[in-house]
């Protein structure tokens, strides 16, 4: 592999790294919200039965 | 699909160019990704007006969503860039070239916007005051997109069009047309992801307030 190839591979590895960082950091904001939903639910349903 | 696609036509499709070799491939890269930057940049100052003129509340979270995915775009093309500058002029990065410090001073004047926005209490305030930073930062991106066709070329290469057309083989133009294309389309995409989040996450905690 040539010089040229290995800083071609570098950027498109940035850009690739820099989208799934993205997508997890998505996900996981995601799921605390989810959490979070749920627990409101579960408060809202406490009240409502009592 | 697209970035697949783009992705196989710039690394396996578009030529080889004669003086950069395999390096300058990293243009089907690097310039979508800078003109995403623009357009997310330009998209934040447009939603800015919209809040300062219309009163449209829901415009602040979109201007907000659009300056995050400008500085993330922003960030990336001065990533690539800089490898790209490397292999090309054999430096990281080079303080004489206008059009890379004006790109720069782009960058840094949009990642002060979260200092801005975050230094002061949420509500109507800090709608304005962040709407009204974001369309000042709209004059800068004119000056920063046209540097490269205005400014003396030392280093960094020509604009890509003049008033002859694209300046690049046909399957070139093709694959950048493509990135371009799916760029645009990856931070449309996530926009509206993390402006739903953003959104969820408001109502919550509105809820929350409600609850509490």
């Amino acid at each position: 592999m040539s010089t040229g190839e290995k800083y071609l591979a570098a950027a498109y590895l940035v850009l690739f790294a820099a989208v799934l960082l993205y997508v997890v950091l998505i996900a996981l904001k995601l799921a605390r919200i989810e959490r979070e939903l749920a627990e409101l639910a579960r408060i809202a349903k406490e009240r409502a039965g009592g | 699909m697209l970035l697949t696609t783009g992705l196989g036509l710039a690394l396996l499709w578009a030529p080889e160019d004669a003086d950069q070799g395999p390096s300058q491939r990293i243009f089907y890269i690097h310039v979508p990704v800078a003109l995403t930057a623009y357009l997310c940049f330009g998209w934040a100052a447009w939603k800015a007006f919209r809040l300062l003129w219309k009163r449209d509340e829901r415009a602040d979270l979109e201007s907000y969503t659009a300056v995050h995915m400008g500085v993330i775009f922003g960030l990336l093309t001065l990533i690539t860039g800089s490898i790209w500058a490397k292999i090309s002029w054999g430096v990281w990065w080079t303080w004489s070239e206008r059009q890379l410090v004006l790109f720069l001073i782009l960058f840094l004047f949009y990642s002060a916007y979260f200092m801005l926005r975050y230094s002061t209490e949420p509500g109507p305030r800090r709608a304005r005051s962040s709407a009204v930073y974001a369309l000042f930062g709209a004059v800068l991106l004119p000056v920063s997109f046209l540097a490269i066709r205005l400014a003396e070329q030392l280093l960094h290469p020509a604009p890509l069009f003049n008033r002859d057309g694209p300046q690049m083989s046909a399957s070139m133009f093709i694959t950048f047309c493509v990135c371009l294309a799916a760029m645009v389309t990856l931070a449309a995409a996530l926009y509206l992801i993390e402006l739903t989040g953003k959104r969820a996450d408001a109502s919550l905690r509105e809820l929350r307030e409600h609850l509490a």
